[in-house]
This record gives C-alpha cells, sequence and structure tokens, in this order.
C-alpha cells in the first residue's frame, strides 16, 4: 500500500517535448514508473523516443490534448513541466479531463492564476499536488517528478514537505539510519496550491503502510499550524516536524513565494511553539529531522517496526 | 517587487481610483515649480522610498507657502529615514512626491491581498485608518472587516457596500466609497498585485473619497506580463548584490552576518542559515541556486559572495536531485581560479553525481574543507570566521 500513486499508477507528461520535460519523463522511465504518454499542442500524432539507462528504448505518443491522451492510454495521474506562463491552463485541461491526480511541477506561476485554477477546481474530482514542488515518490515502485531517485528507499515513514531539497536531506538522513519511506510528497513552496499537509497527512493517516511521518515546513503563511491542530485531533500515528526559515528577515521573500513573513505573522517561533503545544517534537536544526524521528520512533515502541534494512 | 508611492498612485489612477493630484520632484527646484503648478494652497512634501513609516521618521510635511516647498524640500531630499521598515541603517531620499493638500474629514483603511488559507483574494477594510495596520490586527482583530472575492465574479458591488457600512463611510459617500473598492480590486488583478495597501483611505470636506497613500507590491512571478510595471523598477532602492544575482536569475538576499552562503533549493538555503544561526555563526545571504544551474550561473553566485566584504567565509551546502555536484565543483573551481579564493571555503556535497564532485575539488589544488553532514559543515565554517 502507498498513498496517491502506486507501481500500477498510468502516468502522461504534459510538456513532454520540452527538455525539462523530456529529462523527467525519462527518469520516471529509468525508476519504473509507467509513463505512457504525452501532451504537447500541436505535436499530437508523434512519438518521443527516449533511450534509458539500460540501453532500451521507449516510444511514447504524443497527444494535442489530455482528453486525448487519456482516452488512448487510460492513464490515471498527470505530471506537469509546462513553462509557467502556461501552467496553470495545463492544470485546468488536466482536470477537465477528469485525471484523478495532477502534480504541477513547475515554479513561478503566477498567484493569480493559482486562485483561478482554485476555483476551476471546486466541485471536480482531480487532486492537485503542486505546484513548484518535488513531485511524489512511492520508493522501489513509482517516481513522478525531479527527485533522486536513488536515496529512497522502501519502507514505512511518510515524508510530506514545502520544501524539495528538504525533502531530500530528510529522505537522506532516513536511508542512512536504515529507515525506508512509504512515500515522499512535495507538497510545494506557492502561496496558493492544490494540496495542504493535512490533505497528506490525511491520508498518511489512512494508509496501513505508513507508520509514522515527517512534516517538513517554513515561515509564511499558517498551513503549519492548521495541520498541528490538525494532527492533535485526528492522527493515529506520531508526528515529527521541522521548520525552515528560523533566522529569516521579515518582509523578504526567501526564495519560495510562499515563504515570506509578512505583517509579523508566519514566523518560524510561531510555528514551532504551535507544533510543540499539539504535543508535535520539532528537530531543532534540519540535520536532526532523521534523529529526532527515531528518538520518538524508539520512545513509542516503533523503531523495529520501521527499521527496514540494516 | 515593490514601486514608489507616486508610482502607486499612477497606476490606480488609470483604473479610476480617486487619488490627489501631485508630482514627482528629483531636486528642490522640480520640487517648487510642481508646487506652484499645482497651484493650492497647501501642499504636503512626501518622501519615495519603498518603505511605510515615513511621516513618522519625519518624511512628511505640510507646507503653506512656496517658500516653506523650498524649506522641507532641502529638509527632506538627501536625508537618511529610518522607520521601523527601513532597518537601523535607514534610506536616503531621492525622489518627492509634492501633493495638493486635502481637507481630510475622517482617515480609513482598505487593503487587497491573497489569502493562502481560502486560496482568494480577499479585501480588508478599517475604520481605524492611518495608524499601523497590524497594530490594529494586534489589538481590536474585530474593527478589520474582510470579504472574501470569488475569482468567478470578482468583488460584487454589493459586498464593497458591505465594506463601506460596517467601517461607518458617511451614507452619503457609500456608493463613492464602494466605486473606489470596485476599482482597486480590478487594478490588483489586472496587475498581479501581491498587496495593494490605501492608509489611510480619507473622505475629504468637498464629499469625494481618496487614497492618501498607496502601497502597491506585485507577483515577481507575474512581471512577464505587465512591461509597463516592471520599468517602475528603481534599481536604487535595492541591494547592489541582489540586483547583480537577479541579472542571473539567482534567488540571493542579502543579510548581516559574515558567513556566505551557497545552497540549492530555497528550503534547504533558509536551513542552512538556521543551522549557521544555530552553531553561533552569522549569515551572509540567503542564495538559492535553483535546480537547473549551470557551471557559469554557480560562478557568478559565488562571486557574488565573494564581493560582500563582510564575508569572512564560505559554506556551499548541496544536495543534489537535479542540479549535479560535479555542476557546483566545477563553479566553485571556476570561480576561484579568476578571482581568487582568499577566504576560508567549507563544501558540503551530497546527492547526484555526489563521487564526481568531490574528485573535482579535491584535484583543484584549492584549500576546501570537506564537511560530512550540514552539522559537520556549519560547525566547521563557525570554527574557521572566528
Amino acid at each position: 500500500m502507498s498513498i496517491l500513486i502506486n507501481k500500477d499508477t498510468k502516468v502522461i507528461t504534459q510538456g513532454i517535448t520540452g527538455a525539462t520535460g523530456l529529462f523527467h519523463t525519462k527518469g520516471a522511465l529509468d525508476y519504473g514508473t509507467k509513463m505512457v504518454g504525452g501532451v504537447t499542442p500541436g505535436k499530437g500524432g508523434t512519438n518521443v523516443d527516449i533511450t534509458l539507462e539500460n540501453g532500451s528504448v521507449v516510444s511514447l505518443p504524443v497527444f494535442n490534448t489530455v482528453a486525448q491522451a487519456v482516452e488512448a492510454t487510460g492513464a490515471t495521474v498527470s505530471v506537469i513541466y509546462v513553462p509557467p506562463a502556461f501552467a496553470a491552463e495545463a492544470i485546468m485541461e488536466a482536470v477537465d479531463a477528469e485525471l484523478e491526480l495532477v502534480i504541477c511541477i513547475t515554479e513561478g506561476i503566477p498567484v493569480i492564476d493559482m486562485v483561478n485554477v482554485k476555483r476551476y477546481m471546486e466541485g471536480r474530482k482531480t487532486r492537485l499536488i503542486g505546484p513548484n514542488c518535488p513531485g511524489v515518490i512511492t520508493p522501489g515502485e513509482i517516481k513522478i517528478g525531479i527527485m533522486p531517485g536513488y536515496i529512497h528507499t522502501p519502507g514505512h515513514v511518510g515524508v510530506v514537505s514545502r520544501s524539495g531539497t528538504l525533502t531530500y536531506e530528510a529522505v537522506h538522513q532516513l536511508t542512512t539510519r536504515g529507515i525506508g519511506q512509504s512515500n515522499a510528497v512535495g507538497i510545494g513552496g506557492d502561496p496558493v496550491k492544490g494540496s495542504e499537509f493535512i490533505d497528506i497527512l490525511n491520508l498518511f493517516n489512512e494508509d496501513p503502510d505508513t507508520y509514522a511521518v515527517i512534516m517538513i515546513g517554513e515561515i509564511g503563511g499558517t498551513a503549519e499550524e492548521e495541520a498541528a491542530e490538525w494532527i492533535k485531533a485526528n492522527m493515529k500515528k506520531p508526528v515529527v516536524g521541522f521548520i525552515g526559515g528560523a533566522t529569516a528577515p521579515p518582509g523578504k521573500r526567501m526564495g519560495h513565494a510562499g515563504a515570506i513573513i509578512s505583517g509579523g505573522k508566519g514566523t518560524a517561533a510561531e510555528k514551532i511553539s504551535t507544533l510543540e503545544a499539539c504535543g508535535i517534537k520539532v528537530a531543532p536544526t534540519p540535520s536532526e529531522m532523521g534523529s529526532t524521528l527515531v528518538s520518538v520512533l524508539e520512545e513509542q515502541g516503533l523503531l523495529e517496526k520501521c527499521i527496514t534494512h540494516k | 517587487m515593490n514601486i514608489h508611492e507616486y508610482q502607486g498612485k499612477a497606476v490606480l489612477k488609470q483604473y479610476g481610483v480617486a487619488v490627489p493630484e501631485g508630482k514627482v520632484a528629483f531636486s528642490v527646484d522640480e520640487a517648487v515649480a510642481a508646487a506652484e503648478e499645482l497651484g493650492t494652497g497647501v501642499v504636503v512634501v512626501k518622501a519615495q522610498i519603498h518603505a511605510g513609516g515615513r511621516g513618522k521618521a519625519g518624511g512628511v510635511k505640510v507646507a503653506k507657502s512656496i517658500d516653506e516647498v523650498r524649506t522641507y524640500a532641502s529638509e527632506i531630499l538627501g536625508k537618511v529615514l529610518v522607520t521601523h521598515q527601513t532597518g537601523p541603517e535607514g534610506k536616503e531620499v531621492k525622489r518627492l512626491l509634492i501633493e495638493q493638500g486635502c481637507d481630510i474629514k475622517k482617515e480609513y483603511y482598505v487593503g487587497v491581498v491573497v489569502d493562502r488559507g481560502t486560496g482568494r483574494i480577499v479585501m480588508m477594510a478599517s475604520e481605524e485608518g492611518g495608524t499601523e495596520i497590524e497594530e490594529v490586527a494586534a489589538h481590536s482583530p474585530e474593527k478589520i472587516i474582510k470579504e472574501v472575492i470569488d475569482p468567478a465574479v470578482g468583488l460584487l458591488a454589493f459586498q464593497a457596500r458591505k465594506l463601506a457600512y460596517a467601517i461607518n463611510i458617511p451614507n452619503e459617500l457609500v456608493n463613492k466609497a464602494a466605486k473606489f473598492m470596485l476599482s482597486l480590486y480590478k487594478a490588483f488583478v489586472e496587475k498581479d498585485c501581491s498587496i495593494a495597501e490605501i492608509n489611510p483611505l480619507v473622505v475629504t470636506g468637498d464629499g469625494n473619497v481618496m487614497a492618501l497613500d498607496a502601497k502597491l507590491n506585485f507577483d515577481s512571478n507575474a512581471l512577464y506580463r505587465h512591461k509597463d510595471i516592471l520599468e517602475l523598477r528603481d534599481l536604487e532602492e535595492e541591494d547592489e548584490k541582489e540586483i547583480e544575482a537577479s541579472k542571473y536569475d539567482l534567488s540571493y538576499i542579502a543579510l548581516d552576518g559574515n558567513i556566505g552562503c551557497m545552497v540549492n533549493g530555497a528550503g534547504l538555503a533558509m536551513a542552512t542559515m538556521d543551522i549557521i544561526k544555530h552553531y553561533g555563526g552569522d549569515p551572509a545571504n540567503f542564495l538559492d541556486v535553483g535546480g537547473g544551474a549551470t557551471t557559469e550561473k554557480v560562478t557568478e553566485a559565488f562571486k557574488i559572495i565573494l564581493s560582500d566584504e563582510k564575508v569572512k567565509g564560505i559554506f556551499v551546502n548541496i544536495f543534489g536531485g537535479i542540479m549535479r555536484c560535479d555542476v557546483i565543483a566545477n563553479g566553485v573551481v571556476e570561480a576561484a581560479k579568476q578571482i581568487g579564493l582568499d577566504r576560508p571555503l567549507v563544501v558540503r556535497l551530497e546527492g547526484t553525481n555526489v563521487d564526481l564532485g568531490k574528485k573535482i575539488l579535491n584535484e583543484s589544488g584549492l584549500n576546501i574543507v570537506a564537511a560530512d553532514s550540514m552539522a559537520d559543515g556549519a560547525q566547521k565554517i563557525v570554527a574557521l570566521v572566528k
């Protein structure tokens, strides 16, 4: 079991003929992901041939529209590498084609475009992850996104994060301690996005294969505080946290569009104290995400169950 | 991106938001000429810097004669204003807004932001205008009234009227205030603002509803579709190193410490600053070289860090995903070759092509201290700069 995606999930790439789309479609195929096609308006009817690391060549059909791609391939998930000016449109096209899940990697989408996307998605079935995120991985089964696959290992700890590289950092710290991951989900660094912490925590809570969760937040907004309250009320599994940006100056956008302290709100101190008040242990430094989780697993007698390799 | 008040007012005017008549002046003579042209008995001389709190710092003066305009303009131009938003070093005033005075009956607050919680644009209004809205929010949050806007239909007139009634705009001016708010919303959406703040919004003795101040912030992700706004960028208000970094599409923010940082990924870059501070050091900058950086970009990034005289040592912390460790290593070596490396350098590499990256650094002959983890690297650089 895993959340969102598994080894049988069929995936299409929107923007497959662009350099980024092509590069990461190859990376996904190398990992074993069932990539079944792609979409680039105007290039429908052609094929892209991708040579994998093992030397074999995969030929993927390209379609003009997402609806055509879905009809021909039976894909249920789309990953988007379309440039920012066209990415909001691409998400809405995927939603219109009734995909189950859309993962938007694109960074730099105007916020107001995302406000419109969220409105468009109301009452529809599609779930959106991102934008401005590394994607989703079920280690050992399927990788959709830009994360380095080899640092992951299959197991029972869920990772959910607003930051890509901090997700890698956490996963690496787990893997080197012999602790595998059930899934790693990057929800993205933008202020208006598809899925929030609570959406993913909810899935981890229901997933029998996930025994514990690391939640990585950062400055800006109040999503971590809301997640903490939700965890206190609903979560059946241990969660440890980390909040980046304790030393960030107010009013400056720290790379991520969403990582900004404004009007005295969204500071790391505020978030950490809410997390702790809700019984969530917070790693004091980013180097201690793994060890903090280990200490909590030990306390709860779960460490043995979470060690997947020596 | 920030712009000046006078520029913000010009943008709002295009959308029919009422603002006082005014002109920008870069010198005392221009200020006097502007006041003469306005021809009103009372004019306001306002410092134009990218920060709030100008009034309290002595950057806004009411002049009752042309002589006073001259006096105040010479006083304020060139003055370094220190406000709660400028930091202790303050900001030098290089532009003035010369504006007609108006007969203020009462001051209000209107602001527009994107609310993350609802994923919608929200308009806020308050009867407590003229003061810092953060203080109102902290002490009497019930005095800030909010309307959440459905992007499918935009701000509706009844919502604007609701706000106007709620903040006790005089009955006969409610429709004018509502029109003001509708225009403000239109400007916000069409120009991709991230913040639009009118503080104060005033009602005047002659029955007008006007923006006496205007603070507009723009979504930098959307500037590609607003060439007109991009032209309003005032480079003198920005840090030189930040401008240089933006040329190479690097996300760089100058800070006060002495440890230069080069990191990939915004989250990791922030966390790197945190861990340096945790071990008793002080970061000189936030720098995210991004996921798809080339050797050239990394070289430029490294040069920008070295150009900062405050920097006593450098910490490179890379977790390669798309970013390959060998690209980083080549960039570091190239920059060191071009301008010399005269300060301690600690490098922590992990992720894609890590072995190749380490090999390049080892064979470069540069004096590089290798670190096994973020914590190890942070402790080493902190010790080296002490």
